[in-house]
């Protein structure tokens, strides 16, 4: 989806609040919530793509006003609630308070028909799809050109997996763009490579 | 009187949101303590960057581990009893030069090899970085203290998939010679990152 989660490239972003060594977490609950996510993970009620994915589909003034630990709980109280393992009333009562959970998912999809194979050095164009529900195609690539540097071993496909649709395991391509390609007039020159999984790939015209 | 309606209900913190997931959790057996433990302990211990910097260390002093590494990272750092999750199934290692500066960000998320470099700092999950370490990459690393100059190179890699990366910076010239454990104490997690030569 064209999702406010999708920020390569988004304008308007001030300085980067850095500091040397930085802590991961400043919290205690936020340990909290990676340890619950991770358990449910590790039962089995969840998949890393359908969090990603939970995540993905948050009402966006509440995606960008929420820390990195606000995501995962929202994410995972969604799945909970969407899964069968608790209701929203229950975590409700239980919070004492309104409890905000994402937006229902749309169809997911699986791997595309006709993928095509891609050697080192040859020159690739990202497929121009809209997809509905969970894809790893940054917005930023779609439809750009560039040159396949490297191929992964085969991994499961997100946007079918994000939604329980079947699917074959694909490799990635490194691909790597050029920034001045990705954004003509508007970037720091640099050389930018995604992982681009094979359905998302054509061969450059 | 009518039920409250959801509307009108405040929104819990999130602390209390938390306290309802573990309670609901508990309530079905699930144990959810011992993994909060058990995470405490992970995060503590287990995945610190000091993996990672006994990993660039070996690199810089001994050059069949480093072939090893650049060549298969995932097999390279299980010498070193680093082990990553089976979803990671491939650990590209990025070798720094003195014309070359690689960069990681996950632009979608915010995904790292966060069992060898270590769980990830704050800013790199922030909005900002996110967002502009594509697209500026030079004048974020400068206004993150990193001057680089015109000459050094910028390739900045974004975790989109489930490939790992690592960054191996360059070794200061003035520690050739040192043994690998002092190495390894120089190594900081923002040079794994790339935002920061050492």
């Amino acid at each position: 989806m064209d999702g406010i989660h999708d920020l390569g490239g988004k304008q308007g972003f001030g300085r980067v609040r850095y500091s040397p060594k930085a802590r991961t977490f400043h919290e205690s609950w936020e340990k909290r919530v990676n340890a619950l996510y991770s358990l449910a993970v590790k039962r089995g009620i969840f998949n890393m793509d359908e969090y990603r994915h939970a995540i993905e589909r948050m009402e966006p003034r509440h995606y960008l006003s929420a820390s990195y630990y606000e995501r995962s709980l929202t994410s995972l109280a969604t799945l909970c609630v969407e899964k069968g393992v608790v209701t929203l009333e229950e975590l409700e009562r239980r919070a004492h308070g309104s409890f905000p959970i994402s937006a229902p998912s749309a169809p997911g999809r699986s791997n595309v028909p006709e993928r095509e194979r891609f050697q080192p050095g040859d020159r690739v164009r990202v497929r121009v799809d809209h997809v509905a529900g969970h894809v790893r195609m940054p917005g930023y690539i779609r439809g750009k050109t560039g040159v396949v540097v490297s191929e992964s071993p085969a991994y499961p496909f997100p946007d079918a997996l994000a939604h329980g649709v079947d699917a074959v395991d694909e490799p990635t391509y490194d691909v790597r763009f050029r920034a001045e390609d990705l954004w003509p007039n508007s970037a720091d020159p640099a050389l930018v490579h995604v992982g681009v999984f094979q359905s998302y790939l054509q061969h450059a015209p | 009187m009518p039920d409250q309606s959801h509307a009108h209900q405040a929104t819990a913190s999130v602390e209390q949101r938390v306290a309802a997931i573990e309670a609901a959790f508990d309530d079905r057996g699930m144990k959810p303590r011992e993994s909060v433990e058990e995470f405490q302990r992970l995060a503590d211990e287990q995945w610190v960057p000091q993996n990672g910097a006994r990993v660039v260390a070996r690199a810089w002093t001994d050059p069949a581990f480093r072939q090893r590494l650049l060549a298969n990272g995932r097999e390279a750092v299980l010498e070193l009893g680093i082990s990553m999750p089976a979803h990671h199934r491939h650990l590209v290692v990025l070798e720094n030069t003195p014309t070359l500066q690689n960069v990681i960000v996950c632009t979608l998320c915010s995904c790292t090899a966060f069992t060898v470099i270590g769980l990830p700092p704050d800013w790199y999950k922030d909005l900002e970085y996110r967002a502009r370490a594509v697209r500026q990459s030079r004048t974020v690393l400068r206004e993150m203290g990193l001057d680089l100059p015109p000459e050094i190179e910028i390739r900045v890699w974004d975790t989109t998939a489930d490939t790992r990366y690592m960054v191996l910076p360059v070794q200061p010239p003035e520690t050739v010679g040192w043994l690998e454990e002092k190495l390894a104490g120089i190594v900081s997690q923002d040079s794994m990152i790339g935002v920061a030569r050492l």
